[in-house]
């Protein structure tokens, strides 16, 4: 086997990582954003091409199982990105992420089975291979629970008592395993197996005490965890594609993270401890009856019509009522009807940051209408109607007013400046912080209840008959 | 490679310094993407297993299927995303 021509293998990685960073690069412009996440995508395919003929010392070819394995997972990541609903792509990259996680996770327990048993204590291999195992495991299941609580099936009332110390207790115990496994002359796969465990366990407890409303910065966090994990195994096999590659989703991930919580105000140590549970405050001042007006589609269809100007704030109601496409009707009949009709962006609306941006550029919604925080903020006085549409806690005035509250300090869109506030909603239940909000109590609020998208036809139509 | 490490977290850093947050989403759903080369370790680690140790050859197995899914589904998952914000500008 002639070694030397790892040379040409090695300067092949090299391009692709440069395809990995140019491709980065381009997807953080919006200009140039596909052409960025094709050229990553063809720096993965020429990466994998290299590392299906690199030279090893140890080569069996298996070249059925490894094209099997392409094959059904390409078949299983292609459909469900086709099939998914727009709706649903946060939980679908969480659980494309998990799987990145596993895979790392499962290339560490072969790696670790089969690790020389001569290579004595505190061998600098087996520490990555750990490593790899640890925190793929996290992300393997921490993924898991984002998906189930963004699908809704675990509830943020899933508390565990003393979250912050198990979590503390497990981390504590993992670095003591990984110590003591380093300082034997040969691996125990008993240790192995344990660690295993711990840290499918740690990503369970990392994140079911964090609430479902800071599920997109989770995500973001696990995804560099998994990019981390990925540059661990990378290091198992000294292959640099895997190293670098691994390592520009970890740090990219880690400030995409930081940028994520920044819009909402707080640090990421209060994301992760915090875990805005529904106790905790926030309730104050709710003892007294309160009532809601109510609004009908008939006469807030006129209003609309003589208004000069309308703010629309959407939410996640609107993603998931798939509304985006009648509220785009709705907003050229204002237009129709004269109204300068505007989009408020609050940048964590939605499951994720740009979901609404995602969501309405679906619907064809022209981009310059879409305001973001600061410029909504300057324009709600002068503004006679905002529609919220299924958003909550990103126009709750608790998060400037009651120092009590979880999101106190977060920004706002300041929806209770304008002239009327509309809220679409299903019914008063609580936004996804687990927090009643003043707003739906305010002198120029009125509600619609129902369902987004069948009281934004109803609206439609209305206006129609008006 | 503790130079390798430094300048590639210092690169991870600047690149996405200044992304608007329309593009967050996708930004996260294509670096997802790029996690998934661990495919990479998951070829060769196939690639240096004995053919009859069947055990190994399926945790292998899955392994790839896993990071396949991964790779091809957060590319194509980022591309319809960013399909929608092309059609808009027609």
């Amino acid at each position: 086997m002639s070694m030397d021509l790892l040379a040409y293998y090695e300067l092949g990685y090299l391009i692709c990582i440069i395809f990995f960073i140019v491709g980065l690069k381009g997807l953080s412009n919006p200009e140039t954003a596909r052409r960025g996440n094709t050229m990553a995508a063809t720096g993965m395919g020429l990466a994998m091409v290299l590392a299906l003929f690199q030279p090893l010392e140890q080569n069996h070819g298996n070249y059925f199982w490894i094209f099997a394995g392409i094959l059904i997972g390409s078949g299983i990541g292609l459909a469900s990105a086709k099939k998914v609903q727009l709706t649903a792509m946060p939980e679908l990259v969480s659980l494309f992420n998990g799987l990145g996680g596993a895979a790392s996770m499962m290339i560490a327990i072969v790696e670790l089975y089969r690790f020389p048993q001569n290579a004595g204590a505190w061998d600098g291999q087996l520490l990555v291979t750990f490593f790899a195992l640890f925190i793929g495991g996290i992300s393997f299941t921490g993924s898991l629970i984002a998906y189930g609580k963004l699908q809704g099936f675990l509830r943020d009332s899933l508390y565990l008592p003393g979250s912050k110390y198990i979590n503390l207790i497990l981390l504590a115990g993992t670095i003591g395993l990984i110590g003591y496994a380093l300082s034997q002359p040969t691996l125990d796969y008993t240790l192995v197996t344990v660690l295993l465990v711990i840290s499918l366990v740690y990503g369970v407890t990392f994140v079911t005490p964090i609430g479902g409303g800071d599920m997109p910065v989770v995500i973001s966090l696990l995804n560099s965890f998994t990019g981390l994990a990925a540059a661990f195994a990378g290091l198992i096999y000294g292959n640099q594609v895997m190293v670098e590659g691994g390592i520009l989703v970890g740090a990219s991930g880690t400030l995409l993270t930081v940028l994520m919580c920044q819009a909402m105000n707080r640090s990421l140590l209060n994301v992760i401890v915090g875990g805005f549970g529904g106790e905790g405050g926030g309730a104050a001042g709710l003892t007294r009856e309160q009532v809601v007006k109510e609004a009908n589609a008939a006469d807030l269809s006129i209003q609309l019509k003589y208004s000069k100007k309308v703010i629309i704030v959407p939410g996640y109601g609107l993603a998931v009522a798939q509304a985006q496409h009648v509220c785009h009707e709705l907003e050229k009949t204002m237009e129709a009807e004269g109204v300068d009709v505007k989009y408020a962006i609050h940048p964590v609306a939605g499951r994720m940051p740009g979901h609404m941006n995602v969501l309405l550029a679906e619907a064809n919604v022209p981009y310059p209408k879409l305001l973001d925080l600061e410029d909504a903020n300057k324009e709600f006085p002068t503004t006679d109607v905002v529609l919220v549409i299924g958003a909550n806690d990103v126009v709750n005035p608790a998060a400037k007013e009651d120092p009590a509250s979880p999101i106190y300090g977060m920004p706002i869109l300041d929806v209770e400046m304008a002239k009327n506030a509309v809220i679409l909603k299903r019914s008063m239940s609580a936004g996804y912080a687990g927090i009643q909000n003043q707003l739906f109590f305010g002198e120029h609020s009125r509600m619609l209840f129902g369902d987004a998208k069948s009281s934004l036809n109803k609206l439609v139509e209305e206006m129609g008959n008006a | 490679m503790i130079y390798v490490l430094v300048l590639a977290s210092f690169l991870g850093f600047e690149i996405i310094r200044n992304v608007p947050t329309v593009l967050h989403t996708p930004l996260m759903s294509g670096a997802n993407a790029i996690s998934g080369v661990v495919i990479i370790g998951a070829i060769i680690l196939i690639r240096q297993t004995e053919p009859t140790n069947y055990l190994m050859l399926t945790l292998g197995l899955v392994a790839i299927i896993a990071a396949m899914t991964n790779v091809v589904g957060g590319f194509a998952v980022t591309d319809r995303m960013l399909d929608m914000f092309k059609k808009k500008k027609k």
